[in-house]
């Protein structure tokens, strides 16, 4: 490849390093190159300390991939072409990944987007900048870019400013700014004011930005191909009077149009400090109109005010007769999203859902704001009401929810699924593990008595048998009815959980007709054998059945629908939950060593 | 973020602090002591027992300089005295005369420091410049060190070099005789603190030198805050005081605080509470610009505001600052209304939809008050989203009955600034 004249800071070939995951950024780019025609994407890699691999990105409407490391030393060995680095670094680490592209010999320019770098760390970066003839863009800047050929991050903003202003081809207008705003702005003038941008940086605006107004001015103005210069300075600084020193040595003598900002800062008492950190005068000759004055003397195209900036522009350009040469606007492909956003495209979506949203400026259940449900008072009976079922049950139905998951929160760690849970959690693993091998216990055998009692002890009601025929008709079919028999409480020796549920339901519950029916039900098992009671899994299922049927809140088809799709177990899931984790922690903090079972117990034939 | 100044008593403090560590022949023993409106004097005594046996000085300490001419010295007093003069300034109004001009503020600071009989009078000065940092020197230092400038010594540290690589001793004046050296010393040790806590100017004007004690009589010093990261522990407990005259709001601290909390950029200076036109521009350049328009279109005096946000800020962000401007703006009705410009350039990421979300959220709030305050709004912006953001302003015009004129980049960023001064009928 041809060297490129040292004026060239990008052109059409230029790569980059984006240095962080800046996954907007990078597509913006990829979405100029396209515009521009360009063959390659301008993004070679992505350095990414926190991880390597690859990043999918669209390049027009095609997708590449983007190699991805997490050093700048292996980025640039794999990526020897790219010499421009784009640190997207915080303020805290910029310093020192910027220095670091600095002094690698493959990057020739260093973009620093970051603002809040002490001073004194980038007048150290301009000066190593200096010495080694490289170029810094920033800090404190969205970047620069050159029309048609290559931009620095987020310069000039979207695809559809980039086509307003005409960016997507070469212009002959050399621009620089301190301000990255008003950057885009002020292409947005060019370009409605002349044949528009060949190149345009912002410095940003810090004290001691990484280059100077004047440097890139006396670059460009060796560029043929710039015909004016345009220069938006700043209150604060002396960098304009090193544009009119330039303008007499004769290395500035191309038109240019210039304009400092900051006009009014003379109407105010001393102290206002503006965005910028280096916009503020501290003597008579850096403010803006001894500066305007300056740069008019010395032979520059100055504006009455940034309002005629553009009419200048316009006629400076004019003067010069050049022709601009038609480009047809590029066609760009829109991102699904910002078309949806626009309405111009739709699409079905793949999931839908009903119980909860957090896409407002706080997460509701069931369309009602949290801190309602909170103030409200909802209690965790509420919340599930709300996320399960979709409405507010009346307040005992809250009530009746909580006292199931106090219920059933734990039966001590005999039981299979604690004993899971705690043996995992002996083994080393972490909570999730050992909850999820409790709960994976619960089914027919553990727990999952709630549905069946509920399911058949409804569906025999609902069937008009008697008791009596409900309990023939599982004899003859030679099952066991879900929800009858305890291996130790009987009779004389009840459950006080069942008791404490029965009576629940029986002092808030409008009717409770299935209760009623399977205490019919357990005297006549209760006849045959002791231990044969309603137990606490089955009077809980069956007096939500009741809950649900009674409270007004659910038709009959709604309340046997969700026995059907497993609500119950989920009470009970969501309860034991509460235990297996409670064991867990507890193993944990006892520090118990990994379960062995003894052969002992373990019958080998 | 910028340069900002300390407090004389924090320079000194900070001078008292790290000298041991860069100095080994001259020292400072950093007797000073500040009172505030909440300083209960027997706690002071107690910090600083020397403050009830040697005679002192007194002054205050709030960012500028000229106390002597200004009638604000106290000098030779014993302790006693001082609680008086103190006593008798404190949270009082006066008007002092600087270079700048005259700035009326309120005492809330004071220095109180050992009088120290001296003869010579020192004058050393750090500042930095792009390329390095500069050490002013002179022997005549005091009030007059500028009529006598062509006495100052200069002496450069361009940057990649250290104070060790220069001959200070060199170059200093070497009618300091027996004082050269430990001045020399002192010079160095200065620049390593210097630059160590990320001073950008640095004024001792003047200090002596007795017996190898370096006695500061007076000191400015700015620091850079963005630094914070690095120098913060360094720093100790410092605040960064507003220019004298120029005590912050309230509301101007509210936005102080969710700058510094924020990635983003907010900021906020209140120049007429009183004033019809009140500014709500995005981004640090074209705040200027609108802010140049204002005063070119010579309306100064109606210009309530200078603030700015950038850097894409969150919604409720935006939103905090709306309702800050918009509650001031709607204290004091006048009968001719008033103007509010939500004015930006093309912003190149900040989604213009999101942050007009804030701005729309709190202007719904105020809905009544806009009403009733005849506030007519003004919108130009472009970048990401705009035309959605757009939309949403127009739309809020038509749902609170409000008059909003909103434009694109098709318009001149700065055309609603003559718009909004002519529905005022300001240039009549």
């Amino acid at each position: 490849m041809a060297k490129k004249p040292d004026y060239i800071l990008f052109d059409k070939d230029t790569q980059a390093i984006v240095y962080n995951y800046q996954q907007n950024a990078i597509q913006r780019m990829l979405d100029f190159d396209h515009a521009c025609e360009r063959k390659t994407p301008s993004v070679a890699c992505i350095v990414n300390p926190s991880r390597d691999g690859i990043h999918k990105a669209f390049f027009g409407t095609s997708e590449i991939l983007i190699p991805m490391y997490r050093t700048l030393e292996e980025a640039t060995k794999k990526h020897p072409q790219a010499d421009v680095m784009i640190n997207f670094a915080s303020f805290r680490s910029s310093y020192a990944t910027s220095m670091e592209a600095l002094l690698n010999d493959n990057i020739r320019t260093v973009g620093i987007i970051a603002e809040g770098i002490p001073e004194r760390r980038t007048r150290e970066l301009a000066e190593v900048a200096r010495q080694k003839n490289k170029w810094i863009i920033g800090p404190a800047t969205v970047g620069g870019m050159v029309a048609g050929a290559f931009k620095i991050g987020n310069t000039a903003g979207t695809i559809d400013n980039i086509i307003d202003s005409k960016l997507y081809k070469q212009g002959s207008v050399g621009f620089v700014s301190k301000s990255g705003g008003m950057s885009n702005e002020m292409y947005n003038i060019i370009a409605r004011n002349t044949d528009g941008l060949y190149e345009g940086h912002a410095i940003g605006g810090d004290r001691y930005p990484g280059s100077t107004l004047v440097a890139h001015l006396v670059r460009m103005n060796k560029n043929p191909d710039i015909k004016i210069l345009v220069c938006l300075g700043e209150v604060g600084g002396e960098d304009e009077y090193q544009i009119i020193d330039a303008m007499k040595k004769g290395e500035i003598n191309k038109p240019i149009v210039c304009w400092v900002t900051g006009t009014c800062a003379g109407m105010f008492s001393s102290g206002v400090q503006f965005g910028h950190a280096g916009a503020r005068a501290d003597s008579n000759r850096e403010t803006a109109n001894a500066k305007n004055e300056a740069l008019k003397e010395a032979g520059a195209i100055v504006p009455e005010s940034f309002d005629d900036f553009g009419e200048k522009i316009h006629k400076t350009w004019k003067k010069l007769g050049i022709n601009e040469t038609e480009v047809a606007k590029p066609k760009v492909a829109m991102d699904i999203k910002a078309a949806m956003a626009q309405g111009l495209v739709r699409k079905p979506s793949n999931f839908i859902c009903t119980i909860s949203d957090d896409r407002g400026e706080e997460v509701t259940y069931n369309n009602m704001p949290l801190s309602e449900i909170i103030n409200e008072g909802f209690g965790i009976g509420g919340v599930i009401s709300m996320l399960w079922f979709r409405k507010k049950l009346p307040d005992y139905c809250m009530r009746f929810i909580e006292l199931i998951l106090m219920v059933c929160a734990d039966h001590g760690p005999a039981v299979s699924g604690a004993h899971n849970s705690i043996v995992t959690a002996r083994a080393g693993k972490d909570l999730i593990s050992s909850l999820v091998s409790g709960l994976l216990t619960i089914g027919p055998r553990f727990g999952g008595a709630l549905d069946g009692a509920a399911q058949s002890f409804s569906e025999a009601m609902d069937n008009k048998l008697t008791p009596f025929e409900f309990v023939t008709s599982m004899k003859k079919k030679g099952s066991n009815i879900q929800g009858i028999g305890h291996r130790i409480k009987s009779v004389q020796n009840p459950d006080i959980r069942v008791t404490i549920i029965k009576e629940f339901a029986k002092k808030h519950f409008p009717n409770c007709d299935l209760l009623d029916y399977a205490l019919e039900v357990e005297k006549i098992t209760t006849s045959k054998r002791n231990n044969l009671i309603l137990n606490v899994d089955g009077c809980i299922g069956i007096c939500f059945v009741d809950m649900m049927r009674s409270c007004g809140a659910f038709t009959t088809d709604e309340a046997n629908e969700y026995v059907k799709i497993g609500a119950l177990n989920g009470l009970f899931v969501l309860a034991r939950a509460i235990g297996f984790t409670g064991h867990y922690l507890d193993q944990k903090r006892l520090q118990q060593p990994l379960y062995r079972h003894p052969w002992d117990d373990i019958a080998f034939m | 973020m910028a340069t900002k100044g300390i407090r004389e008593y924090d320079a000194k403090r900070m001078l008292a602090r790290f000298l041991p560590e860069y100095s080994s022949s001259v020292s400072y023993e950093g007797k000073v002591a500040m009172v505030d409106p909440t300083t209960d004097f027997k706690d002071l005594v107690n910090a600083h027992p020397w403050i009830e046996n040697q005679k002192l000085v007194v002054k205050p300490d709030q960012l500028f300089g000229k106390r002597g001419k200004n009638n604000l010295l106290l000098i030779d007093a014993s302790f006693k005295e001082a609680q008086k003069w103190i006593k008798e300034r404190m949270n009082k109004e006066v008007t002092i005369e600087q270079t700048t001009g005259k700035t009326k503020g309120v005492l809330t600071h004071f220095l109180i420091e050992p009088m120290v009989p001296h003869k010579d009078e020192f004058y050393v000065a750090i500042r930095s410049s792009r390329t390095g940092d500069t050490i002013y020197f002179s022997m005549e230092g005091g009030v007059n060190v500028e009529e006598n400038w062509n006495k100052v010594k200069e002496i450069n540290i361009p940057i990649g070099k250290t104070i060790n690589d220069i001959d200070i001793k060199g170059q200093l004046p070497s009618d300091l005789g027996t004082n050269l050296a430990p001045v020399a010393d002192f010079v160095s040790a200065l620049h390593r603190i210097y630059e160590r806590l990320h001073f950008t100017y640095l004024e001792i004007n003047p200090f002596t030198v007795v017996n190898n004690n370096i006695i500061p009589l007076d000191t400015v010093g700015k620091i850079d805050d963005t630094a914070s990261f690095e120098a913060r522990s360094d720093w100790g407990n410092i605040d960064f005081p507003a220019s004298f005259g120029m005590e912050s709001r309230p509301e101007e601290q509210v936005i102080k605080e969710l700058d510094e909390k924020s990635g983003s950029s907010l900021k906020l200076t209140i120049l007429n509470p009183e004033g019809r036109v009140w500014l709500m521009v995005a981004g640090g350049g074209a705040s200027v610009i609108y802010t140049d328009t204002v005063v070119d279109l010579k309306q100064m005096k109606e210009l309530a505001n200078y603030g700015e946000y950038s850097g894409n800020p969150k919604t409720d962000e935006t939103q905090v600052y709306a309702e800050t401007i918009l509650d001031l703006m709607t204290r004091n009705k006048h009968p001719e209304g008033k103007a509010l410009l939500i004015g930006g350039g093309i912003a190149n990421f900040t989604d213009v939809a999101k942050t007009f979300t804030g701005i729309i959220n709190s202007l719904k709030k105020y809905k009544q008050k806009l009403i009733d305050n005849k506030v007519k709004i003004f919108v130009r912006r472009g970048g990401p989203n705009y035309q959605e953001g757009l939309q949403m302003m127009e739309r809020l015009g038509d749902e609170l009955g409000l008059p909003i004129q909103v434009f694109g980049p098709e318009t001149h960023m700065t055309k609603i600034v003559p718009l909004a001064i002519e529905a005022l009928g300001l240039n009549k």
